[in-house]
């Protein structure tokens, strides 16, 4: 069993969907900070089975909007002075800037460098549409 | 500073004005023939059009204005592999105003985005078509003097086409539409738009198969092309073609004050022998777009203040 240590002050990203931790890790920008930062992968879940989960270090204020995108499973942890504070499930962001890219040929962004900009277009069923040409994004 | 890009950029007030103002154009041009005066509209089409840059064109020169632009990207620095948004920053600083129509979805916003004039969408691909929109809604405003309470048949490709779509957008925004939709069933109007935009506007609405079942109750019949390409087989085409050609035999089923619009080219769903029918408006449609863009172009450069009564002009 492999141990890492809690946090003092920090975030801790939990029930992430096996698998995505890395993805997570890259898309928050993660690798920009000079804190402790800790991936587990396939760390045992009650409810999931597997999970991955990360452990931020001394930072609060990251942005974590695009986190609801990623991985909807996902809980994010406030914890202050060793305790929980807040737990929250992220919501569904509202726009997606270079997250995700429009797979229509017929599309400006097909030609023109141009942020791929994707809004949300139903919360219900998570779904997205291209921002020049509403070509729903399809996984 | 304001654009045209999608047809809901303009607030269902901001349409009605803006459809105000192109009836009083219609019935007063010479009080507007130098609203435009020393004024540039630069059209940039990528693709190749008659009625819309035409008609761009009309309009800017019945305000008094001058056009300059290109009619394919062949003619054009594109051809270089220039940006649409470097084509855009440079021609802000050569004319007033920009019409943009583009192949590709999306190029009029990206050109609105780096623009530092007023940016109108053209046409994008099979995406948007504003200007027709609005011409659509002159036109059936101007035959039953208001555009609530129609009802309306869409009929013919309702799949791929960016007219139909658009105005369906528009019309839900009024209040007691009703919509038919007449297609084959391999041109149904998409799932996304009865799910996103007919059912939640609470309008009712029903599927038909045969023009000749709905004819009667219509308010207003909008033609589309059903073109060959878009069926799969040729017996399919050749099969359901004729159920979606208007003649003087099923016009006969429409009411006395139907209109029949048509945004055109049109090749063979229209018999021409209905082109002598009152009811058939098409070509007046056509002429109405003139006067929709003449009030845009004056709207757009704030030349109009009446249109936007409140929000921010230019």
């Amino acid at each position: 069993m492999l141990n890492i240590d809690s946090i003092e002050n920090g975030i801790v990203i939990d029930h992430i969907t096996a698998g995505r931790g890395m993805r997570v890790y890259e898309l928050l920008e993660l690798h920009k900070l000079d804190t402790c930062v800790a991936i587990i992968k396939n760390a045992r879940s009650s409810k999931f089975g597997r999970k991955d989960i990360i452990k931020i270090e001394g930072v609060l204020n990251i942005d974590l909007d695009v986190l609801g995108f990623i991985d909807n499973n996902a809980t994010v942890c406030t914890i202050l002075k060793g305790k929980l504070v807040e737990k929250k499930k992220p919501p569904l962001p509202e726009k997606l800037v270079n997250i995700i890219s429009c797979k229509n040929p017929r599309c400006i962004t097909s030609v023109e460098q141009v942020d791929q900009v994707f809004y949300l277009c139903d919360e219900k069923t998570h779904r997205y549409r291209c921002q020049y040409c509403e070509q729903e994004y399809k996984k | 500073m304001r654009h045209l890009i999608d047809p809901l950029d303009l607030t269902l007030a901001e349409t009605e004005r803006l459809l105000s103002l192109a009836e009083d154009i219609l019935a007063r041009p010479e009080a507007f023939s130098h609203a435009c005066d020393g004024k540039i509209l630069a059209t940039l089409f990528y693709e190749p059009s008659t009625r819309t840059r035409l008609s761009f064109e009309s309009a800017m020169m019945r305000l008094g204005g001058k056009t300059l632009g290109f009619a394919s990207a062949e003619n054009s620095s594109a051809a270089k592999g220039e940006s649409v948004a470097d084509t855009v920053r440079m021609v802000s600083g050569y004319a007033d105003i920009v019409a943009m129509r583009h192949f590709k979805e999306g190029a009029p916003l990206v050109a609105a985005q780096y623009s530092k004039i007023p940016v109108i969408n053209a046409g994008d691909g099979g995406h948007q078509h504003p200007t027709q929109t609005l011409t659509d809604l002159l036109t059936i405003r101007r035959r039953r003097g208001d555009i609530n309470g129609v009802v309306i048949g869409l009929c013919g490709d309702l799949k791929f086409g960016r007219t139909v779509h658009s105005l369906i957008k528009s019309l839900v925004r009024y209040e007691e539409v009703s919509f038919v939709f007449i297609s084959p069933e391999e041109l149904r109007v998409p799932g996304y738009i009865i799910k996103e935009v007919v059912e939640p506007s609470g309008h009712p609405f029903r599927e038909a198969s045969t023009m000749e079942e709905v004819l009667p109750e219509l308010d207003v019949l909008y033609m589309t092309r059903v073109q060959r390409e878009r069926f799969f087989n040729e017996e399919d085409y050749v099969r359901l073609k004729d159920s979606f050609i208007l003649t003087p035999e099923k016009l006969s089923l429409g009411k006395k004050d139907l209109a029949v619009m048509h945004p055109l080219p049109r090749v063979n769903e229209i018999a021409p022998q209905v082109d002598n029918d009152p009811r058939a408006l098409y070509f007046e449609q056509a002429r109405n777009g003139v006067f929709v863009r003449m009030a845009l172009i004056l709207a757009l450069l704030g030349l109009a203040p009446e249109v936007w009564k409140g929000a921010k002009p230019c």
